[in-house]
């Protein structure tokens, strides 16, 4: 696999994607940390927005869930909740800060392409077009309780929407040409007759009339998407602009960037048209062997005991309060069909082939209930001297494992300081990162192509139209996957 | 009769409120740019104004009230705005931001959390003016339902309308119920970061708000923690009897359109009997009542006249309004103000005509001469958009009593 060079835009090939995560859920935040301080004061949001600038990121990204987790018929306790409506606040995040991308995650399911694709377009005029929508779906009734829309979508029909629903996005960002603005005081016209209209007439959404958002800096915002099922890469390949994936050991990335950068010819893309970045974390400190410490001391405060144990039932299905975490797994068998755990997608699927691995794992290795959910949960990415780091993330993306990475802050706000004092300037003297940012929009940071400014379309047919745009046949085919992938790559909910 | 000041809030709306307003504009393409708005907020915030309203609808703006029409001579096109107060947000320090938001087609979580997530951006400085879908072509642009559309024969007369909306107003008491319970779902304490429990939160202090409306169900609780002002400030838009019971039921702020200073003790009058329908104890729940103007300030006597009449011209037609039309100078307006404050009203929401020319003239012309009469603030006092209303900081209606 030879790494195509992203030459557009001025920039030199092979430059390293960065984006920064400040997590509203699941366990990465170490709270228990002083050093970690509110999740929902715009201070925080600003602080960690502005480190992500000073270090030359390319964007600042922030999941969604939509409704609090559950365990055992009650409000989950153990991790950080409590977080903001993502646009809302990226749009105060882009009020303090002048080139970094903002990424707002916005589910296609509890929402209507007008509204989203007029605040979406909202977003790229105030940022002067730095917005970026990552598109996720749901299908839950335990989520669907809290919107008009309900839980009634079925589950096979949640891709169908989401790519629907996306296509729609596209011809109202699209209803008003660059041209179709003319605010001209001497002639008397404001806008060209019929600037705005659409019609779109689809399975998922039957719509027509004005759209009132005139066409933003960037056009259309950047296309964010996880997945990892076939029908997930798939649409990733036809329709996205950036690939978040879960895939942080080298050979798993380097398979499925292979496979997804693969795909694209058939749409009559570019490798440099989709950018992959896996989740990752990183933890930096004078020399290896103490950034080997910290990071385990990280790991442990990430999986406390009683962390380990709700992991533990959410994947039994059971009551195991009584076992003790530092003891081995317990020996009663797992109820795959009952769900302790709502609102949290990772343990949603395959729980009972979940339980047979993690049984194995722990008695093969001797593991305790603690020392197992720490293993599978993973640990730390990127551990290291500042040195170390830098070399590790440039081979990674040198040896074709992704194109940058997504950074979770494990402190909030600060939890990407040393990250951005100590390795990006590595990074820059190796020429792999910007030392400025050379244009203004996102779409020209990610070294990805302008959207077309077509002007007005005609009314489409819905589906057949947008698929045959893209070439894509599959968009109901998509399963239930993508969910649990984008939850794994973003370290959140759905 | 008033012991307190007036308060006085601008409404910001594309070049301003007349229809021709953008051609006087040095550079009206900029109407959908950061800069712009930033300006006018700062301008707004330098004249120590009590909040801006931000204008939206979901659907164009029109010369004819209840359906699109086809000019290309008046500005066309918005931006959401909650997005737009949120940006303005980091960028000031004191003036309160109310965005008006659509309850008739918006998810009404996603509007709570947008307007709790607003106030933590602006440090309890929110608001928002619920507005329900008027115009039935909006209807369209989302597909899910019809609404009422409006003949012209209804516009002869507010009560007309508002007969014929009457299901999107019961609606919209239920968003607002349902938003100040999501409000309210997160007790103030509910985050504990207890170690030794290993607990960030307190579920016992987390609240399903389990409401149950004809039209939609809500099951909480929020997603995000209790707004810094526990409740933001709700305001609404009156002009008959049924949005003055929707006020009363769910409103902090009304906005009345008097004709003159007779009919404000009128419409006061109108405003406290739906007050007194819906039972509603003031003295625990103020309804703040401000009067609409729309306004052109020149200093010179006859030069505002002038001013609107060329834009008239513009423009084809002359403009007027659902509230009362004043052109002439600062002075005149202070003037008028503070008579028919003394009548009864708590302040104003001044609609400038043209942007930014009438929101300098109330900044820096109109709010002097208030403060030389002594009825204006020197400076902001500390505290949040409800503090500088007089509203109570609200008791969490899910907080045991103690």
């Amino acid at each position: 696999m030879t790494r195509t060079p992203s030459g557009r835009n001025g920039q030199s090939p092979r430059q390293i994607r960065l984006a920064a995560q400040l997590p509203g859920v699941h366990n990465v935040t170490v709270w228990s940390d002083p050093r970690s301080t509110s999740q929902i004061s715009v201070d925080n949001f600003a602080r960690l927005a502005r480190t992500a600038e000073r270090g030359r990121f390319d964007f600042f990204f922030l999941a969604e869930g939509l409704r609090l987790r559950e365990h055992k018929g009650a409000i989950y306790e153990l991790d950080v909740a409590g977080r903001p409506e993502n646009l809302t606040m990226l749009a105060a995040v882009a009020a303090v800060t002048t080139h970094l991308g903002v990424a707002a995650t916005v589910n296609a399911t509890f929402n209507e392409p007008y509204e989203v694709a007029r605040r979406l377009a909202t977003l790229d005029h105030l940022s002067g077009g730095r917005a970026a929508w990552n598109v996720v779906t749901s299908h839950d009734a335990f989520t669907g309780a809290n919107f008009r829309r309900g839980g009634f979508l079925a589950e096979a029909d949640r891709y169908g929407r989401a790519a629907e629903f996306l296509a729609t996005a596209r011809e109202l960002w699209d209803s008003w040409a660059r041209r179709d603005l003319s605010a001209d005081p001497v002639s008397g016209r404001f806008a060209r007759a019929g600037a705005g209209a659409f019609a779109h007439h689809g399975r998922h959404f039957d719509i027509s009339g004005r759209f009132t958002t005139p066409r933003s800096p960037q056009g259309r915002p950047v296309i964010i998407q996880a997945g990892e099922s076939e029908a997930g890469r798939e649409f990733a390949a036809s329709d996205a602009e950036v690939v978040f994936s879960k895939y942080h050991r080298l050979d798993e990335a380097r398979a499925f960037y292979r496979d997804v950068k693969g795909r694209l010819a058939r749409y009559g893309r570019a490798p440099e048209d989709l950018l992959i970045m896996p989740a990752a974390s990183v933890v930096v400190a004078d020399t290896d062997a103490e950034a080997a410490a910290y990071a385990d001391e990280i790991t442990r405060a990430q999986v406390s005991p009683q962390t380990a144990i709700a992991h533990l039932e959410a994947v039994w299905g059971r009551d195991l309060s009584a076992y003790d975490p530092d003891g081995p797994l317990p020996d009663v068998e797992p109820e795959p069909e009952s769900q302790f755990l709502r609102g949290h997608s990772v343990f949603r699927k395959g729980r009972a082939e979940t339980a047979r691995r993690w049984r194995a794992l722990a008695e093969e290795r001797g593991l305790s209930v603690r020392e197992l959910v720490i293993e599978v949960g993973g640990g730390q990415t990127f551990v290291g001297s500042p040195r170390t780091v830098a070399d590790a993330v440039d081979h990674f993306v040198r040896s074709g494992g992704a194109d940058g990475f997504v950074f979770a802050a494990h402190l909030t706000p600060g939890g990407l300081d040393d990250f951005v004092d100590r390795v990006v300037p590595l990074l820059q003297e190796r020429g792999v990162l910007r030392r400025d940012y050379t244009g203004t929009t996102l779409r020209h940071h990610l070294g990805l192509r302008p959207a077309p400014d077509t002007g007005r379309r005609t009314g489409s047919t819905g589906e057949s139209e947008h698929t045959s745009s893209t070439g894509r046949t599959g968009a109901d085919k998509h399963t239930s996957h993508e969910a649990t992938a984008a939850a794994a790559a973003t370290g959140e909910s759905s | 009769m008033n012991d307190r000041p007036p308060h006085l809030a601008v409404a910001l709306d594309g070049a301003g409120w007349h229809p021709a307003a953008w051609r006087d504009q040095e550079a009206p393409g900029a109407l959908f740019t950061a800069a712009y708005w930033a300006d006018l907020v700062a301008e707004a915030e330098r004249g120590l104004l009590d909040f801006v309203t931000l204008e939206d609808a979901l659907g164009p703006q029109s010369a004819a009230p209840h359906r699109p029409d086809d000019r290309t001579d008046q500005v066309r096109g918005s931006l959401d705005a909650v997005l737009l107060a949120a940006f303005l947000a980091p960028l000031t320090r004191h003036i309160g931001l109310v965005p008006t938001v659509n309850v008739t087609h918006t998810e009404p979580f996603h509007v709570a959390v947008g307007i709790a997530t607003l106030d933590h951006a602006s440090k309890g400085r929110a608001g928002w003016r619920p507005q329900i879908a008027s115009r039935a072509a909006d209807a369209a642009h989302f597909g899910r339902r019809t609404t009422p559309q409006l003949t012209d024969d209804d516009l002869r007369d507010p009560e007309l309308i508002a007969a014929r909306l009457r299901p999107l107003f019961a609606e919209a008491v239920d968003v607002v119920e349902v938003a100040r319970r999501l409000w309210d779902s997160w007790e103030d304490d509910a985050e504990i970061r207890d170690t030794a429990t290993g607990r960030f939160l307190d579920g016992a202090k987390l609240h399903h708000v389990d409401f149950e409306g004809a039209r939609f169900s809500v099951k909480g609780p929020s997603i995000t923690p209790r707004p810094p002002q526990g409740q933001p400030m709700v305001a609404s838009l009156a002009h008959a009897s049924t949005p003055y019971e929707f006020a009363a039921r769910g409103s902090d702020v009304v906005f009345v359109t008097p004709a003159d200073r007779v009919d404000v003790g009128a419409v006061l009058a109108q405003v406290d009997g739906a007050v007194a329908r819906v039972g509603r104890n003031v003295r625990d729940r103020p309804l703040r009542r401000f009067a609409e103007a729309v306004v052109f300030l020149d200093d010179e006597p006859g030069a505002a006249a002038r001013r609107k009449e060329r834009l008239d011209a513009l423009d084809g037609t002359e403009y007027t309004s659902d509230a009362v039309l004043f052109t002439g100078t600062p002075g005149e307006l202070a003037d008028l103000l503070l008579d028919w404050h003394a009548a009864g009203l708590d302040g104003f929401r001044l609609r400038p005509g043209a942007l930014p020319h009438d929101l300098g003239a109330i900044t820096r012309r109109l709010v002097p001469e208030l403060r030389r009469r002594g009825a204006f603030r020197t400076a902001y006092a500390p505290g949040t958009l409800r503090d500088r209303l007089g509203l109570p900081h609200p008791r969490n209606r899910y907080a045991p009593e103690d």
